[in-house]
């Protein structure tokens, strides 16, 4: 007992000091010759970025295995996602044959042949109501006039998402089969996840100029990582019985792979594949940065512009599209075929009516379309715009309640945002370092605390020490307050089951838009700066800790909560003594999600003039300097895995002293 | 009578744990202890047994007891850690892949516990797939996977997916789709404890009625003693990975082999497992309608207890071999299922 109390004044008193330390006037320091421990000096940072520059271009210019150059195998991986991308687009949308100023041979398919084809496909892939869903998205999509941007983008996902799925699945199988790869696989896979999208695009960039080209890879990059993760689980977890059975039916090893692995995992694999397609769609925007076309194109030039009527309008058509998208990919999945118990029909249109009636619009399209246009391309005339609304709208809840958002903005800045960043920026970096190896250690060991301190090295002597720390203020202060929101909500949902249905489908939509949607309206209402990004953050990151609450809490096993009860507890002691503390782990390991976001979403953020790592990164981007955007890509990489391995390792203690001591 | 055996193996042994290979490098066995301290698992414990052309040979043990091991062994899903495993003149253990591959596309068969039926297909198509993977033409797979799926009593289910099946008919195709191939040998990993009592009785009958015709060599897991003695040639009795004792039916109940075959052969209907010639007065004569000495208790006993005096008891060629009376028949009934 004596001992613990020693301990817990110890790490008081260490919070004192790290107080004092941050809020106090350093000129002491300076004085005594520590300016050092202030301001990390320049002229001891390593010059990694121009080092990774340098390397990056001469693998451009000279770097060759033979007499093939690195340049004529980007060349040839851009030529071979090119021509299916083009076909793609000439099918959709610029129709084929024709020159740059249009006219061309054989039209795109018409908006009705489109629409027609996807609501087929959700009628195929479930019902009525899912062909009408989908259905009335595409109609969307041609009456708010987006049907132009939305084809674009449409014609890139359905080239990245079948490259990203291919691609995830064949190394998910080669890790499958070989341990070795799997383990080599396996922290590459880590990193790329906790790298932030934008450090992809500039070496993409580099390597494939600006255009689609290299949109499609970027976009390919990001969305693959889960594929490879879900095929080897999926592979995994195929019954071990079947398995067994597919070698005594003497399956070769390709037959084995082919003919029972893969079709037997085929829904679970169909998640992964809708994961990609999600993923892609996430990554719209930020595509367009690097020469995507599109929706993400306009959401982007109109938010440049401020136009908040327009970006809204591109914004919601890239989730209508992602929903329609969603749905009709998830039914797919889902979409067992059941016995055919009736005899084939004779004729070939009879056998399969929704492909003759699409073909029939398909072609009618085609063809009437020189006599009726609009049975062809949506007439202009019938398309409604809400740009102006929603300016209108902005501008009313602007002049209206100018005053009260004034309000919660100042409060927030003052009370939470300023003192947050005063104290990280106030800290001197020995000392920071200091306390993350020591909470690492207490977390998980010297082994953790040695590669956080690395981690923390690698961002000081890259001189990104101080872009670092306003990262971590905005993440620190976005996750503090999604806690303080989402722990009660969580309880709420963990404790009544009603509740929990309606906070699921709330947060179910949330998470299929794409983190750059949240921008917009927080722009309209708070214009550009770090409470905008706080507020766009908190939004994105708020999920995880609602669901983990809940589900911790609604897991802890119905004994201990009897054995509760009849031990007299009240319904407050219940959920004090039993559920929460019992719950704790999962609650961390929210938090951690919540945090991984967050930093995710910090890089985004970038957009609205905050002035942290994303900030770098995006200079970097519209400058394409490699090694400028790699290195701070990694910066937010490593506070990411700081951050992960800590609350990891904690949350495992937890469950650990759980487990063990319940006897207490 | 003892047929030359199809499939036998020799001091098998299949060891789980870190440091399994080292333990046995030393020789065998390894010295008493070894294994336990070494914190290493003896799944399968030394088994020597030898499978007899057309016999049904049941392997059975509490769970945990290394069946499913031996049987995997045995069709080397599981590599052996030691031992020597022959079908025919054969060495399983020392076939290259290809061979493996071929043999087991055209000489062995499995059922398993949970049916392993592959959903994505019909029943039709789970029948034929084994021929299919042999690159049998789709006609022809078809036509054979109809012939044995008429065989199993699912004629008109071939368009099912295995989904829309009980648990039963599932098995039942499992059963048909081993069988597609014609195999020498079939093994079945409990076939049918994931069914009910009900069920899996009418698949038994099923499974005897298929056997009659078809005369395979059979390695048959179970965990219930009842079903191995309705269905046994010889049983083989497993504890802790080792194989205790190998016997018919009637010779475990007889003639135990030490007190857990006897613990575990103490509940079962004993009239139903000891032949007239176990419990007769040998040489003793007897009158009336002569019973076969071959026939078990069960089918002679009400005869038996209704007749005055002792029946005369008659060999295969119609000898009388000795004579059973109503005590010996009553004996046997009253010890059922109790103490001895
Ligand atoms: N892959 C493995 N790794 C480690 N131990 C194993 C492995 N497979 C089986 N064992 C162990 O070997 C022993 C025998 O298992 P086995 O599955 O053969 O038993 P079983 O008799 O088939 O039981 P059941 O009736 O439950 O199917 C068990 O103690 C099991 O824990
Ligand atoms: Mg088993």
């Amino acid at each position: 007992m004596h001992h613990r109390r020693r301990r817990a004044l110890g790490w008081l008193a260490l919070a004192a000091a790290t107080l004092v330390l941050a809020f106090t006037d350093k000129d002491w320091l300076e004085a005594a010759g520590f300016d050092w421990a202030v301001d990390y000096p320049s002229r001891w940072e390593l010059p990694l970025a121009k080092a990774v520059s340098g390397a990056m271009a001469w693998l451009l210019e000279d770097a060759a295995i033979g007499s093939v150059g690195f340049t004529d195998v980007t060349r040839g991986i851009a030529w071979a996602i090119e021509q299916p991308y083009r076909l793609a687009l000439a099918l959709l949308s610029t129709g084929f044959g024709g020159g740059a100023t249009g006219g061309a041979v054989v039209p795109a398919l018409s908006w009705l042949a489109v629409t027609a084809g996807v609501a087929a496909l959700g009628h195929y892939a479930r019902d009525w109501l899912l062909a009408a869903i989908v259905g009335a998205c595409f109609l969307y999509l041609a009456l708010f006039g987006q049907w132009e941007s939305a084809m674009v983008t449409l014609a890139s996902v359905l080239i990245a998402v079948p490259i990203g799925a291919g691609g995830g699945l064949v190394l998910g199988i080669l890790a499958y089969r070989h341990p070795r790869f799997d383990r080599a696989l396996v922290p590459v896979l880590d990193l790329m996840q906790t790298i932030p999208i934008f450090a992809y695009l500039v070496p993409v960039l580099f390597l494939f100029g600006f255009g689609p080209v290299s949109a499609l890879v970027a976009t390919v990059i990001y969305a693959m990582p889960p594929m490879v993760r879900v095929t080897t689980l999926a592979l995994r977890s195929v019954d071990p019985e079947i398995r067994d059975f597919g070698v005594m039916a003497g399956c070769t090893r390709g037959q084995m792979t082919w003919r029972i692995l893969v079709p037997s995992a085929r829904e679970s694999l169909m998640l992964g594949v809708n994961q990609v397609i999600m993923l892609s769609l996430n990554m719209v925007i930020i595509a367009s940065m690097i020469g995507a076309g599109g929706l993400g194109f306009d959401v982007l030039t109109s938010l440049r512009r401020l136009d908040i009527g327009g970006g809204f309008e591109a914004g919601i058509a890239i989730v209508v599209l992602a929903v329609a998208i969603d749905r009709l990919s998830q039914a797919l999945a889902r979409r067992r075929p059941a016995a055919t118990r009736q005899t084939r029909p004779p004729s070939i249109l009879l056998r399969y009516p929704r492909s003759a009636i699409v073909l029939a619009i398909v072609i009618a399209t085609a063809l009437a379309g020189e006599l009726a246009p609009a049975l062809h391309a949506f007439p202009a005339d019938w398309e409604v715009t809400t740009g102006a609304f929603w300016n209108d709208a902005i501008s009313y809840i602007n002049v209206r309640f100018f005053d009260d958002l004034e309000a919660v903005k100042l409060f927030i800045l003052t009370w939470l945002l300023l003192p947050i960043r005063q104290f990280l920026l106030g800290l001197p970096w020995p000392w920071a370092m200091l306390l993350v190896a020591l909470i690492a250690w207490k977390a998980g060991g010297w082994r953790l605390a040695a590669g956080c301190l690395a981690m923390a090295a690698f961002i000081l002597v890259t001189g990104m020490w101080e872009k670092a720390m306003i990262t971590v203020y905005l993440c620190g202060a976005a996750v503090l307050l999604a806690m303080v929101i989402g722990f009660p909500i969580g309880l709420l949902a963990g404790i009544s089951p009603a509740a929990s249905r309606a906070i699921g489908v709330v947060l179910d939509t949330l998470q299929t838009l794409p983190s750059f949607v949240y921008l917009i309206p927080v722009v309209m209402l708070f214009r550009v700066g770090d409470f905008t990004a706080l507020v766009a953050i908190v939004l994105y990151a708020l999920a995880p800790i609602v669901r983990y609450t809940a589900h911790g809490l609604r897991s802890v096993s119905p004994e201990l909560i009897e054995a509760g009860v009849v031990a007299g507890c009240t319904r407050g002691q219940i959920l004090l003594r039993i559920r929460l503390p019992l719950a704790l782990p999962e609650i961390l390991l929210g938090i951690n999600q919540t945090i991984m976001l967050a930093i995710s979403m910090v890089v985004i953020t970038a957009l609205v003039g905050t002035r942290d790592l994303g900030q770098e990164v995006y200079i970097a981007l519209t400058k394409a300097d490699t090694g400028r955007g790699i290195v701070a890509g990694l910066a937010v990489a490593f506070i990411a895995i700081i951050a992960d391995r800590i609350v990891t390792a904690g949350a495992r203690r937890a469950r650990l002293r759980f487990s063990a001591g319940v006897t207490v | 009578m003892p047929a030359r055996p199809k499939l036998s193996c020799r001091n098998l042994w299949k060891l789980y744990g870190p440091r399994a290979g080292e333990l046995l490098r030393g020789g065998l066995p390894p010295p008493e202890g070894a294994i336990e301290a070494a914190g290493v698992i003896a799944a399968v414990r030394d088994v020597s047994i030898d499978i007899r052309d057309g016999e049904i040979f049941v392997i059975m043990g509490l769970s945990g007891s290394g069946k499913s091991t031996l049987v995997r062994c045995l069709a080397r899903l599981i590599e052996p850690t030691a031992g020597t495993l022959l079908l025919d003149d054969t060495d399983l253990l020392r076939a290259s892949e290809r061979e493996l591959i071929e043999i087991r596309r055209h000489r062995m068969g499995m059922v398993f516990q949970h049916f392993a039926l592959l959903p994505h297909l019909t029943v039709l198509q789970n029948v034929a797939f084994p021929l299919s993977i042999q690159g049998v033409k789709r006609p022809a797979a078809e036509a054979r996977a109809r012939q044995v799926i008429e065989l199993v009593g699912l004629a008109g289910r071939e368009r099912y997916y295995p989904r829309e099946l009980s648990g039963g008919q599932q098995q039942r195709v499992g059963i048909a789709r081993s069988l597609a191939v014609e195999p020498e040998l079939w093994f079945l990993d409990e076939p049918f404890s994931a069914l009910d009592p009900l069920i899996r009785r009418e698949m038994q009958d099923e499974f005897l009625r298929l056997q009659g015709m078809l005369n395979k060599t059979i390695v048959f897991i179970t965990h219930d003693f009842e079903e191995a003695v309705r269905l046994a040639d010889r049983i083989a009795i497993m504890k802790d990975g080792a194989v205790i004792q190998v016997a018919t039916p009637e010779e475990l109940v007889l003639a135990p082999a030490n007190d857990y075959v006897e613990k575990f052969t103490r509940h079962i209907p004993r009239d139903k497992v000891l032949s007239v010639a176990s419990v007769m007065a040998p040489g003793a004569a007897g009158s009336g309608e002569p019973v076969p000495a071959a026939a078990r208790i069960a089918e002679v006993a009400e005869q038996v207890i209704a007749a005055p005096a002792p029946r005369p008891v008659v060999d295969g060629d119609g000898r009388v071999v000795g004579a059973i009376g109503r005590d010996a028949v009553i004996q046997v009934l009253l010890r059922q299922g109790g103490a001895p």
